[in-house]
């Protein structure tokens, strides 16, 4: 049993990858240390549940890695993703420190595989976690542990006690009687508000309804609110989150990855109307994939289908949910209470616009339409060989940009500039700092672990002064 | 659609595994897994095989109860595995002995023991059984070595034969050219994987069985258990030899190598499958195959037994209790020895078919 009654050094609240990497950090810095895991044991986690690989700096090839990543090369990228809403200072920091993550982590446990199959684009650049997210987790709680940090799940926090930017203690649900949880310091690491569709709803009205979420239900902001609402500063925009299409078959949360379609620019996309909407061949699909996410939101009903037919029913990777088939173009339509007709004829207006070309879907081909709106300007081919298939998809949201701000200690700042006395904040709660929009897969990992591992040290000596 | 109902599961989980990937590292089922997009029974019965049921894809996966898409694959596998020794069996009238295989094999081993100790007894007035017996020739006063040698050689020949079988209705299920079984680096491939047991260690750091902490306690016994065997397996056929070629006859002095072969590898074939009983009860639930837990147990004590049964004899071999236990350990043995094709002996047969059959993929896919 865990003696709440006495004083840590350090309350973490929040059990992903940046709570755990700052419980240990900690840890080893020589505080006690107490984990407060909202979620049950087996939720455990939040998104990095779902996550598969870390991206970090490094000057040479490893094991794993097939080349070098530079800190400049790994800053242009994450420049580029972002349009530049960056914290410029932040973000050249993280990239500094994620190089020494890839030998910490390890020593914590984790173990590195080379990319997994299907995703040769990311070998040089990212690390991928043998076993995935949750094996990751696994070796994190079981180095705490060892390590001696407390950690409850279930562990709700409902409040917390913050005078001028001095965190006191935490509310914690326990059964009938509310326990208050004293720390000399908090290090929040709790996640975004994606599972939270109220608070979505502010930005997205009624739509939001029909979201799907890709994580758990229990990343519902609640410590990100308080936090905000004692006189953080935040960051980010409240209005934006990282979305991309996924199944409608999907569940209403935690449908993790295997939901996705790797599909668009083998086919076309379609609405309600069997109406198309946005070019399916703008980029290479690993730069577009998380466009259509908010392309599918603003279409009515939330809900669009992509169609193709069986020339390319084996180019991408296999998927959770069968496609719906069938023999005729209209007979396709009636499998999803589309019109027919309609469907007929956006399939016979885009196949006589379909210039010809020679197809190459791993370059920016010359396979495209002429006189279409909206065009489909790479990779466009007919739509003409039976049977015919469809994907329902529907908005999936992965994560949220509003966080706190915080400074190179992983400090947060109040609302006048000020650095908080004893509070700091790791994860997807501050990766609005240096993620102000767009993704780079792995990005998140890094974030969590380099902030994680900053705000346990910073912490823990915090805490001893 | 498939066979089975257990099929059909396995068959729906490959379609999870195939579009996530993160256990591709922990194993060969999941590589072997991601070079198809569609699973045909036949597939899915060289799967399990190829599983040795570590469990860390389990403890590591995302989806795994209590998550809506309830992937177990380790304990999918472990059914849809003793279902197919069941459908490979030969003759096939024989299959049934996969059900309820604990209770079988205990009546045929105590009916095989009965048998020895009546044997012995119809054959021999009560001196003989329980006489103390010493020096070369001594078992043999009991029942005459050439008698021994038929009856044993002769069970081990049925039980080659239908085991051969077995395999080839494997081989067939999973659609090998029968020639791929004769392919030597894919041989040689395996022989080192199920050595070594490459893959009862989670991918580098143990097998999960009782909890999320993996642990290398299931690969260390099961190591004991067979190096243990082999040296027994050793020690019978250096016997034998001696016998034949050097007119050296049983009982051996303690130094001799059939006695030093026979009591390090029963030594070990008593830690061993001791160490995986005890493990197998640790397990947890959710990665157990319940009704088939008579089949592994049976097994596992058979081998005990063995061991057991053997070294006694050779503690006691020159008292009046050596009859008896001469019976014991030749009952014993028999029993193991004509049970071999119909109990859990096979799955280190299929899985090592399995395991050539992906070495050879990997060398040359598709």
């Amino acid at each position: 049993m865990v003696d709440l009654s006495r004083k840590f050094d350090v309350l973490v609240i929040g059990g992903g990858n940046a709570a755990l990497c700052a419980a240990i950090s900690a840890r080893q810095a020589g505080a006690s240390v107490l984990v407060l895991e909202g979620a049950p044991k087996f939720y455990r986690g939040g998104n990095t549940r779902h996550t598969r690989n870390m991206r970090c700096a490094h000057d040479a090839a490893t094991d794993i890695l097939t080349g070098p990543y530079t800190e400049q090369e790994f800053w242009e990228d994450l420049q580029r993703v972002t349009d530049g809403e960056t914290d410029e200072e932040l973000a050249k920091h993280m990239i500094a420190e994620s190089k020494d993550i890839l030998g910490w982590i390890v020593e914590q446990g984790v173990r590195w595989q080379p990319s997994l199959g299907g995703t040769l684009g990311l070998g040089r650049t990212n690390s991928f976690f043998l076993g995935g997210g949750r094996a990751m987790l696994n070796a994190l709680y079981l180095t705490a542990e060892k390590l001696g940090v407390d950690i409850l799940y279930d562990a709700e926090v409902l409040g917390l006690e913050i005078e001028n930017g001095m965190f006191l203690s935490a509310m914690l649900k326990q059964g009938h009687a509310d326990v208050a949880v004293r720390a000399a310091t908090l290090v929040a690491a709790a996640g975004g508000f994606e599972a939270n569709i109220e608070w979505l709803k502010q930005y997205w009205g009624d739509a939001a309804d029909n979201f799907l979420i890709r994580g758990t239900p229990y990343n519902r902001g609640s410590i990100l609110k308080m936090l905000l609402d004692k006189g953080v500063q935040d960051v980010g925009d409240p209005t934006q989150c990282h979305a991309v299409a996924i199944d409608a078959r999907a569940p209403k949360f935690d449908g993790g990855i295997i939901t996705r379609h790797d599909s668009v620019v083998f086919g076309i996309v379609v609405n309600k109307h069997a109406a198309r909407f946005y070019d399916e061949g703008e980029d290479i699909w690993p730069k577009r994939y998380a466009i259509w996410g908010r392309l599918v939101a603003a279409q009515p009903d939330q809900i669009a289908y992509i169609i193709f037919d069986s020339s390319v029913r084996n180019s991408f990777m296999p998927t959770l949910f069968p496609p719906i088939e069938a023999p005729t173009i209209a007979g396709l339509a009636a499998r999803f209470e589309l019109d027919p007709a309609a469907l007929e004829q956006t399939i016979a207006g885009f196949n006589a616009a379909v210039r010809p070309g020679t197809f190459d879907h791993t370059i920016l081909d010359d396979c495209r339409t002429e006189g279409l709106t909206p065009p489909k300007t790479h990779w466009a081919r007919k739509i003409e060989t039976p049977p015919y298939y469809a994907y329902p998809v529907r908005p999936g949201i992965t994560f949220t940009y509003l966080g706190t701000r915080v400074n190179r200690q992983a400090r947060m700042l109040m609302k006048d500039g000020r650095p908080a006395a004893n509070m700091f904040a790791a994860g997807e709660i501050m990766a609005g700092n240096v993620l102000g929009k767009g993704y780079a897969a792995g990005i998140g990992m890094t974030i969590g672990s380099v902030f994680g591992r900053i705000a346990g040290r910073e912490a823990a000596q915090n805490a001893r002064n | 659609m498939h066979g089975t109902k257990i099929l059909e599961e396995a068959g729906r989980l490959m379609t999870v595994c195939n579009s996530c990937r993160y256990c591709e590292g922990l194993c060969a089922v999941f590589p072997a897994m991601e070079m198809r997009r569609a699973f045909s029974d036949g597939d899915l019965n060289y799967f399990a095989n190829l599983c040795h049921g570590c469990g860390a894809c389990y403890t590591d996966c995302q989806f795994s109860p209590p998550h809506e898409f309830n992937v177990n694959v380790p304990q999918t596998l472990t059914i849809a595995r003793a279902e197919s020794y069941a459908a490979y069996a030969w003759p096939r009238a024989f299959s049934g002995l996969f059900v309820r295989n604990g209770l079988w094999i205990s009546v045929i081993a105590a009916l095989s023991v009965a048998a020895f100790i009546f044997g012995f007894a119809a054959f021999h007035d009560r001196q003989v059984l329980f006489g103390v017996h010493t020096g070369p020739g001594a078992f043999y006063k009991l029942m005459p070595h050439n008698a021994m040698a038929a009856l044993f050689g002769g069970v081990f020949l049925y039980s080659i034969i239908a085991l051969v079988m077995g395999v080839r209705a494997f081989w067939r299920d999973i659609g090998e050219p029968i020639g791929m079984l004769a392919d030597p680096p894919s041989i040689w491939q395996a022989i080192k994987d199920a050595g070594q047991l490459r893959y009862l260690d989670g991918g580098g750091v143990g097998c999960v069985n009782e909890d999320e902490r993996p642990s290398d306690l299931r690969r260390i016994y099961h190591h004991l258990t067979f190096y243990g065997f082999g040296l027994c397996f050793a020690s019978t056929s250096v016997a034998t030899a001696y016998h034949y070629f050097w007119a050296r006859e049983a009982p051996y002095p303690w130094w001799d190598l059939p006695v030093v072969l026979g009591t390090l590898g029963g030594i070990g074939l008593l830690i061993g499958p001791a160490g995986l009983l005890a493990e197998k009860w640790k397990r947890d639930p959710d990665l157990v195959d319940h009704e088939r837990m008579g089949m592994d147990v049976a097994f596992v004590v058979m081998l005990f037994m063995t061991s057991l049964t053997g070294l006694a004899l050779l503690v006691l071999r020159d008292t009046a209790a050596m009859g008896a236990l001469l019976a014991l350990h030749l009952g014993v043995v028999f029993a193991l020895f004509i049970t071999m094709p119909y109990g859990k002996f096979v799955h280190g047969i299929y899985r090592f078919a399995a395991l050539v059959r992906y070495a050879r993929e990997r060398r040359s896919p598709g």
